[in-house]
């Protein structure tokens, strides 16, 4: 019931936080729009898609990119959520937070659920403007794929505060942009087809597949249509374990402090 | 049992500074007990320790009985804080900040409702409970912080110089309303401080901590008397002043 409780509490404040800050909402709702209208627009003539599932039939690029920018929305707000638990942004709200007397385990793994929460909104604010702007997606699609949503935000939000937990120079966004967010998003399935990726080149397309985040577009493609893919689901779920386990282990509240510290120092 | 029992506490940063070594003391319940000592006395490190962030690497912090580092949930459960740092949402309301602390607790939305508004009242803040917190001052959000630091009852109440930047008739408030709590309520109180006006010699118990060290501990007028001293100003100018030479 206590956990409950909790749970609830960290879900409602995380959600009400969001709820205030409309420039963020925009930031994350302009960042993969830009990316439909424009790069996809552009890109359609260059790139053409052979028929592979779940896709039953010829698709224009657009319907292709959407669960990239999906997985993109999530892969954003999990980073940014991640690096301010680890970091001084946030490091009041955090001491508060580890005052509770529940297991500390439980906590962060509520805190990474409530930001998980706060990206399948913003990735339905994302939906509602892609269906708007005439991309076809089923019906059902917004239902589908909310399990594979909660997944790869809780994998990439797990995954974020694992690397910045354990690596020091991601404290600025900029690090975690070149070393983190472009190579997962540029190595994966995101923006094309892997089978693009193996004409390219064998040792390319190994990355692609060793990459986590690939698994967690496919799984939210799958999703989009009723479908789940094993292979993405199998993999998403063991990242998710293992990035989990890593950051709530490594985790140190007073990283903050020390990271300071250590910046004055350096 | 004392609310709080620190012995034998033991920190050393990474970076090999010795910031606490063989601290010991306790703050019994109804005692409002000052934390002196001058910056880099090691102060933060004691926070920082009796409130989880850090582990002691020797020692042990016990509240109400509990170890905090054996059994953290059942001594965190008997703990309030209210961190130096300001550590409320700007763009939550006072009510909704409280919310999510007693949610924190397990405390069941409609009991902590009738809590908020008990500790809300009690510091003359209910009737801006549905303001954003941005919108009070600095004084206010200090008093929004204790009545948060208050909603699941604990035993002991650790203040992190909770007066710094604050105009002297707020800080004369707050002070009275902590040496209430102690009196009336029997919490303990632990207030980390510079300022030793914020002491009262009568009733109040002072522990002066000088580079990692507990250089007197005890009621007021006894350290003075240890000491050689008439005030606390006095007392505290000798204890830290000797070993800085």
């Amino acid at each position: 019931m206590n956990w409950w409780i909790a749970l609830n509490g960290i879900v409602v404040r995380e959600v009400l936080r969001f709820v205030h800050q409309r420039e963020r909402f925009l930031g994350a709702l302009v960042r993969p729009l830009i990316w439909l209208f424009v790069f996809a627009a552009g890109f359609r003539a260059a790139l053409g898609i052979a028929i592979i599932p779940p896709y039953p039939t010829y698709i224009p690029y657009e319907v292709y990119i959407v669960p990239g920018l999906v997985g993109m929305v999530q892969l954003f707000n999990g980073m940014q959520g991640s690096l301010s638990m680890v970091y001084d942004r946030e490091m009041g709200s955090m001491r508060v937070l580890l005052t509770s007397p529940l297991p500390r385990g439980f906590l962060l793994f509520a805190r990474l659920l409530a930001g998980v929460v706060v990206s399948i909104l913003q990735v339905y604010g994302f939906l509602l403007v892609v269906a708007l702007y005439g991309v076809e997606l089923p019906a059902w699609a917004p239902l589908t794929v909310l399990p594979a949503l909660a997944l790869n935000g809780l994998m990439l939000g797990a995954l974020g505060m694992l690397l910045a937990s354990t690596i020091r120079q991601l404290e600025n966004f900029a690090g975690v942009m070149n070393f983190v967010v472009f190579p997962l998003f540029f190595l994966s399935s995101a923006l094309y087809p892997l089978y693009r990726m193996q004409e390219a080149g064998e040792a390319l397309y190994l990355l692609c597949r060793l990459n986590p985040f690939t698994h967690g577009v496919e799984l939210v493609r799958f999703a989009l249509y009723g479908q789940v893919s094993g292979e993405a689901l199998a993999v998403v779920l063991g990242a998710t374990a293992l990035f989990l386990a890593g950051a709530i282990q490594r985790y140190s509240p007073a990283r903050g402090m020390a990271g300071k510290a250590g910046a004055a120092a350096g | 049992m004392g609310a709080l029992s620190v012995e034998d506490l033991g920190y050393t940063h990474a970076s090999g500074r010795k910031a606490l070594d063989g601290v010991s003391f306790s703050v019994a319940p109804g005692q409002f007990t000052a934390l002196l000592g001058p910056n880099g006395a090691g102060k933060s490190t004691l926070f920082a320790l009796a409130t989880g962030l850090l582990s002691p690497q020797a020692g042990h912090i016990r509240v109400h009985g509990h170890d905090l580092a054996r059994t953290p949930g059942p001594a965190l459960a008997r703990l309030g804080v209210v961190f130096q740092q300001p550590t409320l949402d700007l763009d939550l309301s006072v009510a909704q900040n409280l919310r999510y602390f007693a949610a924190l607790h397990g405390i069941p939305r409609r009991e902590a409702d009738r809590r908020i508004e008990a500790e809300l009242t009690r510091l003359d803040l209910f009737g801006r409970r549905d303001e954003t917190v941005r919108a009070l001052n600095g004084g206010h959000r200090r008093r929004a912080e204790i009545a948060r630091a208050l909603l699941h009852r604990p035993a002991l109440l650790l203040l992190d110089e909770p007066t710094v930047g604050l105009d002297l008739p707020t800080r004369r408030t707050l002070i009275g309303h902590v040496h209430a709590l102690c009196a009336h309520d029997g919490i303990a109180v632990l207030w980390a401080t510079h300022l030793i006006e914020e002491i009262d010699p009568a009733t109040d118990r002072v522990v002066v901590l000088h580079r990692g060290t507990v250089r007197a501990a005890g009621p007021v007028a006894e350290v003075n008397r240890a000491a050689g001293a008439a005030t606390v100003t006095e007392t505290f100018d000798r204890l830290t002043a000797e070993a800085a030479a």
